[in-house]
């Protein structure tokens, strides 16, 4: 009997042992992804009594977690919450996190592996744990600009201003927006009545316009086209291209026609500043042709086309057309098609030609600081591609003032600065009302500043002169914003 | 099995009770500490029924260490104090959860702790030998039987969360199954002491094993259909488990044949594939297992949830969320530990009801009669298979069971049982190792009636 009871005793030994194992697997290794679900209400609770760091822009939080009484120790607020929307995101607690609540999440919450040394002082002083805070780049003045010139004309829309020296954004707006404190709200009922009712707006105020939706970018894309010209060496502002009123695309019984159906400047033919300064699609669809396809790509990717641009706010890859025929690439040329471009690809076309032709890599956060302002990281800009020479830039810029200073970004006009531009209007079909497009960058001869305004729903004229009559105002409020703080 | 008692070395037991002491002080001051420790996280204050709780606690262990000095000096010295430990490591789990909903449940457990020590000390007091206790064969059979059978009568017999296992009588509820598994081990020994010779017999040989004879299936056949029985009628499938399994750890300690296990094992396997195919609420069981993420807030998710935010240290009594868990402070009481105490917590907790198995098996080994050597082995196996059944069940390595964790879970009839078995194990265990009597020559006469035995 005793040989059994041994056995037993083994068996008992091993019965233990696989409770141990398991209950290890459990807490040690699977406890992460257990740690990590959504449907766990203990990290998720927890995570609502974290400090959370502010979200700052200019030493001012744009989002912060100021105590409560009420189930959650701290109630993430959002100081001019619809203008900042859809950069600082939301923190909910039944939907999770957008933004750069999301992006930044760990360092906000403080459980980033740079900020250990930090918890680990907060967890030997007793105190409890803080987040650390991001500071954005962003200018007020230029975020404000941006947005009452959109909010107030209730456009629907999106402005974009880098700072063409570094990629640093200084204002992104998209409209309509909301107010992420109706999400963050420790009212769960409000906090959902909220949220389905910005779901199921048309509006889609829940979208940014600015990063994650690409338009056409109409006239504007003609920067790009002639980029690719200048670059050949072959053109320059003087060279005569081919200007009627209506072209014949090949292979089509279509034609190409000029916004106000006339010629641009007087007869069939007219130098590259000419068709610029009057946004002559005739012209830029026959430079279209003869440059071909590829170049128009390769251009367009030096730019920034094809990469997905601002990863902070998710933002989305804007796109050139893969293959197009000798028709499509005329109407490509011109910013139609197949051409698609976000409002921040667009700023960084007018930003790469402010900095000499360098492109510079964008980017949203300037610091993380703990919350004893210990700073433990900060971003460093980073040039992205060389767009075009330091010569062609400096040709493009020339022919971009002329369009401010005679052509159709009249409008976009400021005393004693010297401002670059190209309007655009974009029309997706007949029988929606076109886009309105305005890129820009000032000073011209010591850029501060380059903006992209798109307005969709821009009325009913369909004529160029639309887009810098709509779009150019607002660039101007942003780069006075900018030039005059500076 | 014999012990001989030729030997001419005669090893001199001490009775070991200033260790048992001293462990019991050990114990008290961490059941005590973990009180005041949920007390001051809690309510940011010593709890003012610290004293009363302490006192309780402290009288309680005294007067069975008192009653172990007097009628049983030389039992064994660990399993008290593992017990207090346990007891009271849960009556502060149960306060402490009592606390985040606003519930009083931890008085009725120590009350139900104080019942369980007077069983205790009166099971020391009334059994002077346990082998007295192989004259009550076939009426502990008989209790056992009616005991399984009582929560299925009309009128007392009452379904909880699916499981009809409880007896109302008298306003207090009952879950009888758990003296139930005391009877039965008494039962299945003293049958086994008489019939383990036949059983033991050689069978076939088959692939290497000793299988038993088809004629002699029928106990063990007997055993099974009981357990499907209280399976199918009770829908209880931890007793079910438990009783099947008691019956073949006795039958394999009293025949030492390894056939029994695999005939068992082929028992339990064509029984579990049955039930599962057959009953509905052990495929939901399983299901419920296989999945537990399927439904938000389900027991076993809340479970894992827990013990992933305890990780391996624990959040520490009275900061984690084990308020969340359903039946927190009975069936998953031990998630709520792994959630406190984190991994090492329940590691602990597991180590120390293998100490109490192990230290039963012992018993089992020193005892020098068949009976009691039967009743040890199955009353500390009963405690392995219920830790890995329950415990295994909470944490997801095995299909929930729902059976109570011994000494830890809140609920009266376990706690009391279980005590009581403690108060028979070290019955067992002081007579296992007193001093005997030298030897006495062995007569002529004595030797012939042995064999005529």
């Amino acid at each position: 009997m005793n040989s059994a009871i041994r056995r037993l005793a083994v068996a008992a030994i091993f019965l233990i042992l696989a409770l141990l194992a398991n209950a290890t697997y459990t807490q040690a290794f699977r406890a992460d992804d257990l740690n990590g679900r959504n449907d766990n209400r203990r990290t998720r609770d927890e995570q609502f009594s974290v400090d959370r760091g502010p979200i700052l822009v200019a030493g001012q939080p744009v989002a912060e977690s100021k105590p409560s009484n009420d189930r959650y120790v701290y109630q993430r607020t959002y100081a001019n919450g619809p203008q900042y929307a859809h950069v600082t995101g939301f923190y909910s607690y039944l939907f999770g996190r957008s933004g750069i609540e999301q992006t930044e999440n760990s360092q906000l919450n403080g459980s980033d592996p740079s900020l250990v040394f930090r918890r680990l002082i907060d967890m030997i002083t007793g105190q409890r744990q803080q987040g650390a805070s991001v500071t954005l780049t962003l200018n007020p003045r230029a975020q404000k600009a941006a947005y009452d010139g959109l909010a107030k004309n209730n456009y629907h829309g999106a402005v974009v201003a880098l700072d063409p020296k570094t990629g640093a954004v200084l204002a992104s707006v998209s409209t309509p927006s909301y107010d992420p404190n109706l999400i963050a709200s420790h009212d769960l009922g409000k906090v959902d009545n909220a949220w389905q009712r910005l779901l199921k707006d048309p509006d889609k105020p829940m979208l940014n316009r600015a990063e994650r939706e690409t338009y056409p970018p109409g006239s504007t894309f003609k920067l790009v086209t002639l980029a690719a010209a200048l670059s050949t060496g072959r053109y320059n502002k003087d060279t005569q291209v081919a200007s009627p009123a209506r072209m014949d695309l090949p292979q089509t019984t279509a034609d190409l026609t000029n916004h106000n159906g006339r010629n641009c400047g007087g007869s069939d033919n007219a130098t590259l500043l000419i068709a610029l300064r009057n946004s002559c699609n005739t012209s830029f669809g026959r430079l279209g042709l003869d440059l071909g396809p590829d170049a128009l790509r390769d251009q367009a990717e030096k730019f920034g086309f094809g990469e997905r641009q601002l990863p902070e706010l998710g933002g989305v890859a804007s796109q050139f057309p893969d293959d197009p025929n000798q028709p499509q690439t005329a109407q490509s040329a011109i910013g139609q098609y197949d051409v698609r471009g976000t409002p921040l690809q667009m700023a960084m076309v007018a930003a790469a030609i402010a900095n000499r032709g360098e492109l510079m890599k964008p980017y949203l956060v300037a610091a993380v600081r703990t919350a004893d302002l210990k700073t433990i990281e900060q971003t460093k800009p980073e040039a992205l591609h060389q767009a075009v020479s330091p010569e062609v830039a400096a040709q493009l810029t020339e022919m971009m003032v002329d369009v401010v200073d005679n052509g159709t970004g009249r409008p976009a006009r400021i005393d004693g600065v010297k401002l670059a531009g190209k309007t655009g209007t974009a029309q997706v079909s007949d029988s929606r009302p076109p886009y309105a497009w305005f890129v820009s960058f000032a000073p011209a001869d010591d850029p501060k500043v380059a903006v992209a305004v798109v307005i969709e729903k821009a009325g009913v004229e369909r004529s160029d002169i639309a887009g810098g009559r709509l779009a150019g105002p607002i660039a101007r409020d942003v780069i006075q914003a900018v030039i005059n703080a500076g | 099995m014999s012990a001989s008692a030729t030997s001419i070395i005669q090893v001199i037991p001490r009775s070991r009770r200033g260790v048992e002491l001293m462990l019991l002080i050990v114990a008290l001051v961490v059941a005590v500490g973990a009180y005041v420790n949920v007390g001051i996280t809690m309510q940011g204050r010593v709890p003012a029924s610290t004293g009363y709780y302490a006192a309780a606690l402290v009288v309680l262990a005294v007067i069975a260490h008192v009653t172990l000095r007097l009628r049983a000096p030389y039992a064994d010295p660990v399993l008290l104090p593992c017990v207090v430990l346990l007891n009271g490591l849960g009556l502060a789990m149960i306060h402490r959860i009592d606390l985040a909903k606003d519930e009083a449940t931890a008085a009725e457990q120590l009350t139900w702790t104080a019942i369980g020590v007077l069983l205790f000390v009166a099971m020391l007091v009334a059994i002077r030998d346990h082998r007295r206790l192989q004259a009550l064969t076939y009426t502990s059979g008989l209790v056992g039987l009616v005991l399984l059978i009582l929560p299925l009568l009309p009128v007392i017999g009452v379904t909880r969360n699916g499981s009809r296992i409880w007896v109302n009588l008298a306003g207090m509820s009952f879950q009888p199954g758990e003296v139930a598994k005391l009877a039965l081990v008494i039962f299945f020994a003293g049958y086994l002491v008489v019939k383990r010779d036949v059983l033991a017999l050689a069978g076939h040989r088959f692939l290497g094993l000793d299988l038993p004879r088809a004629r002699d299936l029928g106990p063990i056949g007997l055993a099974w259909l009981a357990s499907l029985g209280v399976l199918v009628f009770e829908r209880d499938l931890g007793s079910s488990l438990l009783l099947f399994s008691l019956f073949l750890v006795l039958l394999y300690v009293a025949t030492e044949r390894s056939g029994w296990i695999v005939v068992g094992m082929a028992l339990f396997i064509a029984g579990a594939f049955l039930s599962y195919e057959l009953f509905g609420h052990v495929r939901v069981r399983v299901d419920k297992w296989q999945h537990p993420f399927s439904d938000y807030g389900g027991q076993l998710a809340e479970t894992l949830f827990g013990m992933a935010y305890g990780g391996i240290l624990g959040r520490g009594l009275g900061e984690g969320r084990p308020d969340l868990i359903v039946y927190s402070r009975s069936d998953s009481i031990i998630g709520a530990f792994a959630e406190e105490l984190g991994l090492t917590g329940l590691m602990v907790i597991l180590l120390v009801f293998l100490l109490i198995v192990e230290r039963g098996l012992r018993m089992a080994l020193a005892c020098r009669d068949v009976f009691g050597k039967l009743i040890a082995a199955g009353l500390a196996m009963s405690f392995a298979v219920q830790v890995f059944v329950v415990i295994g069940g909470v944490t997801g390595l095995i299909p929930l069971t729902g059976l109570t964790t011994p000494f830890m879970s809140l609920g009266g009839t376990s706690l009391v049982a279980n005590w009581a078995i403690i108060g028979l194990l070290l019955r067992i265990s002081d007579q296992a190792r007193r001093p005997q009597l030298p030897a006495a020559p062995v007569s002529e006469h004595t030797i012939a009636m042995a064999v005529q035995k």
